[in-house]
């Protein structure tokens, strides 16, 4: 089984290659990266005007299987994915059950493969039903196939418990996923607190609930040596703490969302609980740190914390309304608007969506590297097209930008040699 | 001019003009509450729902009152803790009511934004009886009309408000409110009660009562609520009376002729002393009479004013 893509603008930041190749597959691997390939055989793809990029991979997603079928399962948000230009995702715990033994992890991998449209890669607990007490069997649950650890959803209140996790997820050279908040200082509050949850009447979030647990959870890992890796990062102290672990040593790695760098706080005015999750939405200056940190390298990966919830979950009175939006379909245009903007360049952003999350993850994806697996993301840069909640492709249609017009696409995706999902 | 709003949800979006419409059809409206035969036919045919989901006597009293005055029908409903407690979603509640098809649903709730959600999914009016920490349209009309009523004109006077800022619909609506009929407004509680930015909405902010009080026409007081004391918020009633209630000879730090207001229900001897509160300088039961006019005003205009004479 041949395919051949043809005259794309191949953007593969992982080999430092931005130019105009043919990628020749051969059995779901790249064989042959080249100018002008005879097709031979071969199944031809044409891509002239498409850049072709390894798939990209998502970090941060929630895929609600097994417990939350209602919101999302394995199989329509990795349909999601695969919509988005997504072919690898990782999946938080959070699941009921939680993810926190081997036999909810094979579940999910083996859903995964056999009816999924991309790669899932488990995160599982750092503590025991994410209940704070007892870490789980990290060794097993590693070999099983989880790529970290993580009680995302919630935060590891306790600080010791969190330095052991650091130090025993490093036993077995797996990151820690941290959620950084302190929910004392969160207070019941649903929204970022400034002068926009003072004029609305809704309970604020200050940013130091966000980041005194970031600082934590830094100097844990630099205490411990472990690798910490601070899930969707929001605030501007946030980011410069991430930045200031960074230089002084510390094994810190960070994401950011698509909605903390597109959107501010501003948005809630009407009451619309899609503009609802957590870490919620920032004040513009927090927006421009986070922008500033994906520029200079600070942010290394851009995930979508995909969070499902059913209508009835959003359409109620914005205080009691879940937290969370679903990401996997928009993260792709909401990246491509950094590079329009001139925040990255094109294959920075690339590498934010692919071969960086990849090793964050320590998995062989990301990459165009001949013998790779063949997930291959080809994307029509400049078609405008406008974000129809209806249309998404996850079970749950809680996107923060429905009715905007964006730009950029994938057109096809293509996991290990096979199209997965083609418009 | 004229002025039909569908709904009133706030403050906020008024102008000048609208709030003074309003404050000038509540005067006509005034004098029907002082006659023999309380009731004219104004609103006869009509639905309103006062639909209550936090507990309140004065506000949906003087809505009802309003209501039958003006000869509409009207029904409320209590319903206790939240939607989620209930175990139907506000929306559904909503629209079961709205198949009664009502006129006008004057709502109160606990959730900042309920009446704006509630106005967004009906096709009746929405009259704001207050939401969360929102607004709560009516009373800030009502007190602009007292204030009115006693100073004249609003324009150039220095309004003080007292107590727990943060969780104060009425509040934020004040702002508004005397803002855009020219007063110049003052916030004072302790810092645990003044929410971040508040200052952004049009008003200076003291960190002690004296300050805030000292030469002004207009002294309004909140209540605080006990169940706060204990919390985070205040240490004690106790100490909450001492620095920021009303007492002893305090008033005579604000103008001579000013007033005191409050929206009641008060708590004697916490954030108003008897003697101020019974005293000549307070003007809570005008507020109390005026809100029967303000609200007949509001729910006349929403209905469609004048027009509902050319019908």
């Amino acid at each position: 089984m041949k395919i051949l893509i043809k005259s794309g603008r191949v953007v593969d930041p992982a080999n430092k290659i931005d130019e105009k190749l043919d990628i020749l597959v051969v059995d779901g691997k790249v064989a042959e990266l080249a100018a002008n390939i005879d097709p031979g055989g071969a199944e031809v793809i044409n891509a002239a005007g498409l850049i072709v990029t390894p798939g990209l991979v998502d970090m941060h997603t929630h895929l609600r299987d097994p417990g939350y079928e209602y919101k999302e399962d394995i199989v329509s948000g990795t349909r999601a994915a695969a919509a988005g230009g997504v072919t690898s995702v990782a999946c938080m715990p959070n699941t009921s059950p939680v993810n926190d033994s081997l036999a909810i992890t094979k579940y999910i991998i083996s859903k995964a493969q056999e009816q999924g449209s991309a790669n899932v890669f488990p995160i599982g607990s750092i503590t025991k039903g994410m209940g704070g007490e007892l870490l789980t069997e990290m060794g097993e649950l590693k070999e099983g196939g989880c790529v970290g650890f993580s009680d995302d959803g919630l935060p590891v209140k306790n600080g010791e418990m969190m330095r052991r996790g650091l130090e025993y997820a490093n036993t077995f050279g797996v990151p820690i996923f941290t959620h950084a908040e302190d929910i004392s200082l969160v207070a019941g509050g649903s929204m970022n607190e400034g002068p926009i949850s003072t004029e609305l009447g809704l309970k604020g979030i200050p940013w130091v609930a966000e980041d005194a647990v970031t600082a934590r959870d830094i100097m844990l890992a630099e205490l411990t040596g472990a690798h910490l890796h601070v899930c969707h990062v929001s605030t501007k102290g946030s980011v410069e703490l991430v930045r200031h672990g960074k230089a002084r040593g510390v094994r810190v790695t960070c994401e950011a969302t698509p909605h903390h760098f597109m959107l501010t706080d501003e948005a809630i005015r009407g009451y619309d609980a899609n503009f609802k999750m957590n870490p919620p939405l920032r004040s513009q200056g927090d927006v421009d740190a986070v922008r500033a940190g994906l520029a200079d390298g600070t942010i290394d990966a851009i995930a979508t914390d995909h969070a499902p919830h059913h209508i009835d979950e959003k359409n109620v009175e914005f205080a009691i309304a879940m937290n969370g939006v679903v990401g996997l379909e928009t993260m792709l245009p909401l990246t491509l608007k950094l590079v329009a903007e001139k925040v990255l360049d094109l294959s920075k952003a690339i590498a934010l969506l692919t071969c960086q999350p990849a090793e964050i993850l320590g998995i062989d994806r990301g990459t165009l590297a001949v013998g790779a697996v063949a997930d291959i993301t080809l994307i029509n840069p400049n078609k405008e097209w406008t974000v129809e909640a209806d249309k998404l492709h996850s079970k749950s249609k809680n996107t923060s930008f429905d009715g905007r017009t964006v730009r950029g696409y994938a057109v096809r995706t293509i996991l290990a040699g096979k199209t997965v999902f083609e418009r | 001019m004229s002025f039909n709003p569908k709904h009133i949800l706030g403050i906020k979006n008024l102008t000048a003009d609208e709030i003074n419409f309003i404050l000038d059809t509540a005067e006509s409206f005034k004098e029907i509450n002082t006659r023999q035969i309380k009731k004219v036919p104004t609103l006869r045919g009509k639905t309103i729902i006062n639909l209550f989901y936090e507990a309140s006597t004065r506000t949906r009293t003087s809505f009802e009152i309003a209501g039958k005055r003006l000869s509409a029908d009207t029904v409320n409903i209590s319903a206790s803790g939240s939607s989620v407690v209930k175990g139907e979603t506000l929306e559904d509640t909503a629209k079961n009511i709205q198949a009664m098809h009502p006129d006008i649903i004057v709502m109160r709730h606990n959730a900042s934004g309920a009446c704006q959600y509630l106005a967004d999914r009906l096709d009746c009016s929405v009259v704001n009886a207050g939401d969360g920490m929102h607004e709560h349209p009516s009373q800030a009309l009502l007190d602009a009309f007292t204030i009115r009523q006693h100073k004249g004109s609003i324009n150039g006077l220095t309004v003080a408000i007292i107590g727990d800022i943060t969780h104060s619909r009425v509040v934020r609506s004040n702002i508004y409110c005397l803002n855009k009929l020219g007063a110049k407004v003052r916030l004072a509680g302790p810092g645990t009660m003044l929410p971040t930015g508040i200052e952004k909405l049009g008003c200076e902010v003291f960190n002690n009562l004296e300050d805030a009080i000292r030469d002004a026409d207009v002294v309004m007081m909140l209540r605080i609520q006990r169940e706060r004391q204990g919390t985070p918020l205040i240490p004690s009633v106790r100490e909450y009376a001492r620095f920021f209630g009303l007492n002893g000879n305090k008033m005579e730090l604000a103008k001579k002729d000013a007033i005191v207001m409050h929206p009641g229900p008060i708590n004697r001897g916490v954030e108003l002393g008897t003697a101020i509160a019974d005293g000549p300088q307070n003007v809570i039961l005008n507020q109390v009479e005026n809100g029967v006019a303000v609200r007949m005003a509001l729910l006349y205009l929403v209905a469609g004013g004048e027009k509902l004479n050319s019908d």
